[in-house]
């Protein structure tokens, strides 16, 4: 590596006053004040989120209005802070939807838990839970921060889904054709 | 009205002017917080305060609005915060002293609004009346005398906190008052040099100072600022450092000493401490429109007289007052803007750096200067 000295040269009277360069910073500062501003009005103005953004984990419904979840717990075993719990039940006789075996009894995820790592939406074989794009979790007790099923799939709402895995499950088996 | 005035007690009268002085000052100092607020902002890109709202006037289509957005209502919520929230006595303060530190603050920064003329109006002789509480002829000497004082209020809080960095915080502000002080009234020299004639009786009135820079002519009707441009800058820059403003502000500086010797303070003792620093720093900028920026002429070469006459209103006495309160009050807006402005221009300084441009620079060049202009003066007036 090549040395390269460079010169320094001495300042001139009008630089050792610094006034030149205060006038210069203050054209800068007044400049300033007449540009747009920066700041986002936050609870008027919301920022636009990207669509993989990783919110608050939700429970969705397929367009259907069918609940997705079949209780498999994967995500409860998987989350790594334990912040999700359910407590598995039976699709009850005579819904249509017996060949599902289970849904979910209770869902609670407790929100003061959850680190929003995503894990559970990665590992959900049903694509029934998702991180949707909701930021702003508040409460005033510890309870209310815990979202429970009715809340879940309130948050959720419903989601385009390309299988019906159960559906064509079904189909399937009525056909005969049971692989 | 005014027979009903004059025939009052000295004393009541002194009482009504004093409490005229707390009643417009006060809410002025608390504006120049919000202004720094929105000034601030401005700068940085931001849109500043601007929630606060009287709902009734929510009511009032765009006025409301646009007032919202210019966060007037800021200054009534942070005067009431500062009003309502507790305020916490620190238990190894020493109280009384600690107490006393803001009172004390408050009393030179207000005391030194009586000798500062605002504005002025002709009589029926087309004599110029001035318009101050008391105009007196030591004027500036005066505002040196006391405003000089707040610093003990300063040093005196930084001492009753009995913690270290508001200790450090009162003993900048002492040591930079000192070595901005003698430069800030040698650069004021000259001026007073070439408004007093030789053997006749001096004045330090700063009535006298504006009414040299009304005088027709080219030399005469020129602010002093243009015929004295160096001594103008020394003071401007002792001013910073005396209201100790960025760059120059040692005694708080957040980075290095928390909050300078208001840490231990809060609530509205906390305010208090401002409404003082913002009181000095209307009064120096007072001081400033006055002795370099021709008080309340409002051009240079172009004096109230002249203006008033041009609009007719000569005769009447109340609407060139108004006007020379307006136009003395519209330099102070724009020498608080450059305050502001400059706060944000400008990093702070080094202590070492504010000492060694106190000693080693400004006050050289202060008696240089001085030196200059009464060799300079000499030669003119003999």
């Amino acid at each position: 590596m090549a040395v390269i000295p460079v010169e320094r040269k001495p300042l001139s009277l009008a630089e050792r006053t610094y006034l030149p360069q205060i006038v210069s910073g203050l054209k800068t500062t007044f400049s300033y004040m007449f540009r747009p501003k920066v700041t986002m009005e936050y609870p008027e103005q919301r920022p636009e989120l990207p669509s993989n953004y990783r919110g608050v984990p939700t429970l969705v419904k397929d367009p259907n209005g069918r609940e997705k979840c079949v209780s498999c717990q994967l995500c409860e075993f998987v989350c790594p802070p334990k912040a999700i719990r359910i407590t598995p039940g039976e699709v009850p006789a005579g819904s249509g939807r017996e060949h599902v075996e289970k849904a979910p009894q209770a869902f609670d995820i407790d929100m003061l838990r959850c680190i929003y790592c995503g894990l559970c939406q990665e590992v959900c074989p049903e694509e029934a839970i998702f991180l949707q794009n909701q930021y702003s979790m508040t409460g005033y007790t510890r309870a209310e921060m815990v979202n429970d099923k009715a809340k879940l799939y309130e948050l959720g709402g419903t989601l385009p889904d390309q299988h019906f895995k159960w559906d064509r499950k079904k189909e399937a088996e009525e056909h005969g054709n049971t692989h | 009205m005014i027979e009903f005035w004059s025939n009052l007690h000295p004393v009541v009268q002194g009482f009504a002017k004093g409490l005229a002085v707390i009643l417009v000052i006060f809410p002025i100092a608390g504006a120049c917080s919000l202004a720094e607020r929105k000034v601030s902002a401005w700068i940085q890109g931001r849109p500043g305060p601007n929630r606060a709202i009287v709902p009734w006037v929510a009511w009032i289509p765009f006025v409301g609005k646009f007032l919202q957005r210019l966060g007037v209502f800021h200054l009534m919520a942070d005067g009431a915060k500062f009003l309502f929230k507790e305020d916490p006595l620190p238990g190894h303060v020493n109280k009384l002293y600690f107490v006393l530190a803001p009172v004390i603050a408050l009393v030179p920064a207000f005391t030194t609004v009586t000798v500062v003329p605002f504005g002025a109006y002709f009589d029926e002789l087309g004599t110029l009346v001035p318009l101050a509480l008391a105009n007196v002829d030591v004027g500036l000497l005066a505002v040196f005398a006391v405003s000089s004082l707040g610093v003990y209020s300063i040093i005196l809080a930084g001492w009753a906190s009995n913690s270290k960095y508001p200790f450090l915080g009162g003993v900048r502000a002492s040591a930079q008052l000192i070595s901005y002080e003698l430069s800030m009234t040698l650069s004021v020299l000259p001026v007073f040099l070439w408004i007093n004639t030789p053997g006749a009786a001096g004045s330090l009135s700063l009535v006298r100072v504006v009414e040299f820079q009304s005088q027709p002519g080219f030399w005469g009707g020129a602010w002093f600022i243009f015929t004295m441009p160096l001594c103008a800058l020394i003071f401007l820059i002792a001013l910073f450092a005396e209201t100790n403003r960025q760059p120059f502000d040692m005694p708080e500086s957040e980075a290095d000493l928390v909050g300078g010797f208001h840490t231990e303070y809060g609530a509205f003792k906390w305010s208090l401490f401002f409404v003082a620093e913002y009181a000095h720093m209307i009064i120096g900028s007072g001081v400033f429109a006055l002795l370099f920026l021709g008080g309340w002429n409002p051009l240079p070469w172009v004096p109230l007289e002249t203006l008033v006459t041009t609009l007719g209103v000569a005769h009447l006495p109340p609407v060139v007052g108004l006007l020379s309160i307006g136009i003395f009050l519209g330099k102070v807006v724009a020498m608080m803007f450059l305050f502001m402005w400059v706060r944000w221009t400008l990093p702070r300084f080094r202590y070492d750096q504010v000492m060694k441009l106190g000693w080693q620079r400004l006050l050289p060049l202060a008696i240089a200067n001085l030196l200059v202009y009464a060799i300079a003066i000499a030669f003119i007036e003999t």
